[in-house]
């Protein structure tokens, strides 16, 4: 067969068939192993939907900012029903699609780029964040696509919900130095009407979404000198944004 | 300088090459990189606690460090490697590509696509995939136009008999890969599986855009700039294909390890470790390779301005293959991970290789779109010094910060202690960051100064008949 031109151009032909599949396999072998395999692998773990994900927690944190802010509450989600199985509801639709928008205020912004979602069993970061994180508190909607993140100027936030309360959060959202001298991040005065006291709906979505995080594990609010802030009502003679 | 006298049964540059196109590209590189640039001195500014812009909604250094790194990906190289593939594969093929209409189409579509990429983000629209922040809507225009550009360029090349140079084979290959990975990367984790998963494609994701879309391109047009500067052939044809499969065959399996110590499970992150250091093994055939084609000719480093970048760019990746080999260790990841390290890695690999190599064509197509010699070669002179130099400083810079972040955590400093003994770093940064735009504003000012003793009048760049004037030799 080689004698002819024919011959050598069917070999040749061939030869580029089979290489040009061993490209297309090379980069099959990849896939299957990096992402196929870890998919079947977590099969039994099903991906919950936002509105499996509201917690008491996460209802605590988001009543506390009916309570805090009723003003921008009510502006952003309209009155909350009188009776109480359609409150209950109303509230955790509420929560649900409060989160959805959160997240996506989370993503937007950048947030997932200075601010990592996991904690590695390395560098003692139990120590400084809590317990190590499990492949089962990634199996959800709010991380698709995953938010683990690659850096940290700002530190890991997957288990800061309910470490700081909600109006350290907003004043911090606000401007961060006012609460972290030499902080470099970035105001977001664009979540608030003017003032910190006054979250908008963006500004109330990204305050349910960080209170969120973390707020499924036991050991939550992972903070050793957790102290609830006192609501306005509870100090005597406050005035707002002092 | 032409290599006119070795092929002289082929046809001329204008029957070839749509010339108008490759500086139309290499206009739009140019632009997205002082973009880019911009997005950086956001983010640089504010981690110094000096940008003052802070506060200002469409000017959010978070935004703005999305469209960074978007903005040089799709913007920079991609442009600047499409013009330069037009370039490239009509010469090599002796064929001009499939279709002028479609280069143009594909031209306009891929601006579109790098324009409302930026837009969307800037009005928080991003999707939560690293270098594929892309809003979903754009996902699949971006898609179509990655299949296009396969076809219009891999038409001309499929037609030839017999063997064919390596420069094809990485081209070919990328064609395919980038299509693949683009759809792998942004639709998978998006609507097929979420969590821990989703984060392995999303590694593989980032993984491969830079192995299979940039690095093949890039060593494609090595493998094609080299031996014609040097007017020798590369120095082992064998070792070429070494490299090439070796590439092809354990570049993609790395993907994992940029998540290491994640739930993703310990046996696969083990696998992307051994094969990311298995891969070192292969580049230094490429490497070796090159410096082996080099030899006897290194007066042409000084001499020869274009090989000066080529040559530099490739020490870069061969300092960057070696961080690599050390970083993707569990030891290493252990103290580096999330630090300035990566980010100084990330650096080093997208501007000080891929970067250096695609300054280094345009320094040595312009002449040739434009028909004459550049007007101040010591411009290009500092364009070269303070790229390479800026560069090199940032990465070195913010190598060491990593370092220093990641001690701190470990010794479980309080937080601001991590940011404080930053500052320095991070204030050096800034000024490799200065060096490297001036050095690519005294570019743009060259290239002005060339363009008005081009015989091209500028209108007819832009618009009249594509390569209208006489093909004199420069």
């Amino acid at each position: 067969m080689l004698e002819s031109k024919a011959g050598i151009m069917l070999i040749a032909g061939l030869a580029f068939f089979g290489l040009a599949i061993a490209g297309l396999a090379f980069f099959g072998l990849a896939f299957v192993s990096n992402a196929v395999v870890p998919a079947l692998m977590y099969q039994d773990l099903p991906e919950l939907a936002v509105e499996n994900l509201v917690n008491g927690n996460l209802r605590y944190q988001f009543e506390d900012l009916a309570r805090r802010y009723p003003d921008s509450f009510e502006k952003a989600y309209g009155k909350p029903p009188e009776e109480v199985a359609a409150r209950e509801k109303w509230f955790n639709q509420k929560t649900a699609d409060t989160l959805r928008l959160g997240r996506k205020l989370y993503v937007g912004e950048a947030c997932w780029h200075c601010h990592s979602q996991f904690v590695r069993p390395v560098s003692n970061e139990e120590q400084r964040w809590g317990p190590v994180s499990r492949s089962y508190e990634y199996q959800n909607e709010l991380q698709r696509p995953v938010m683990f993140g690659t850096r940290r100027v700002g530190p890991d936030l997957s288990r800061e919900g309910g470490r700081r309360s909600n109006d350290w959060q907003a004043v911090h959202l606000f401007k961060p130095t006012s609460l972290s001298e030499g902080s470099p991040m970035p105001q977001y005065p664009w979540f608030f009407d003017g003032s910190p006291d006054k979250p908008n709906a963006r500004g109330l979505a990204v305050l349910t979404y960080i209170q969120w995080l973390g707020s499924w594990l036991e050991s939550y609010p992972y903070y050793e000198q957790y102290q609830p802030a006192p609501l306005p009502a509870e100090v005597p003679n406050s005035k707002p944004n002092e | 300088m032409t290599n006119e006298s070795l092929t002289r049964d082929v046809p001329p540059n204008r029957d070839l090459i749509e010339e108008r196109l490759v500086v139309w590209y290499f206009l739009a590189s140019i632009a997205y990189l002082f973009i880019s640039m911009f997005g950086g001195f956001v983010m640089a500014f504010q981690l110094i606690r000096h940008n003052p812009f802070n506060g200002i909604e469409l000017l959010s250094p978070g935004r703005w460090r999305m469209i960074h790194t978007n903005a040089v990906a799709y913007g920079f190289i991609a442009n600047a490697f499409l013009g330069n593939l037009h370039w490239i594969v009509p010469r090599l093929t002796l064929r001009p590509v499939l279709s002028r209409p479609l280069s143009y189409l594909i031209f306009g579509a891929w601006q579109i696509v790098v324009l409302s990429t930026a837009g969307g983000i800037l009005l928080g629209e991003a999707q939560g995939l690293e270098w594929g922040e892309t809003p979903v809507w754009i996902d699949p225009v971006a898609q179509l136009g990655l299949g296009l550009v396969a076809v219009n360029f891999m038409a001309p090349i499929l037609k030839i008999k017999g063997p064919m140079y390596v420069t094809l084979w990485y081209f070919l290959a990328a064609f395919v890969w980038t299509f693949l990975t683009y759809a792998m990367g942004n639709f998978v984790p998006q609507y097929f599986v979420c969590g821990t998963s989703a984060g392995a494609v999303g590694g593989l994701f980032i993984h491969d855009l830079v192995g299979l879309f940039v690095t093949p391109l890039g060593w494609g047009s090595m493998y094609f700039f080299v031996p014609i500067l040097l007017k020798k052939p590369i120095w082992s044809h064998g070792m070429s294909m070494v490299g090439f499969w070796g590439l092809a065959f354990f570049y993609p399996l790395q993907g994992i390890h940029h998540f290491l110590y994640t739930p993703i499970p310990m046996f696969l992150q083990y696998g992307a470790i051994v094969s990311t250091i298995a891969v070192e093994m292969v580049v230094l055939t490429v490497i070796v390779n090159f410096f082996g084609t080099l030899k006897g000719s290194s007066r042409a480093l000084a001499t020869n301005l274009p090989i000066r970048w080529f040559f530099t760019g490739m020490v870069f990746y061969a300092i960057t293959c070696a961080q690599c080999a050390l970083q993707t260790t569990l030891t290493f990841q252990a103290l580096i991970h999330f630090t300035d390290w990566v980010v100084g890695h990330a650096h080093l690999v997208m501007f000080g290789v891929f970067g250096q190599w695609l300054l280094g064509i345009m320094t040595y197509l312009f002449p040739r779109l434009l028909k004459t010699e550049w007007a101040s070669p010591k411009l290009c002179e500092w364009h070269f010094w303070l790229s390479a130099v800026g560069l090199f400083v940032m990465a070195l810079d913010l190598t060491l910060a990593g370092l220093f972040q990641g001690w701190s955590w470990a010794a479980l400093q309080p937080w601001d202690a991590s940011v404080e003994i930053s500052q320095p770093f991070w204030i050096v940064r800034i000024f490799a960051g200065i060096a490297m735009f001036t050095g690519q504003v005294l570019f743009c000012v060259n290239l002005w100064k060339t363009w008005q003793l081009s015989p091209l009048n500028v209108a007819a760049v832009f618009s009249g008949e594509p390569s209208g004037v006489s093909h004199r030799t420069v």
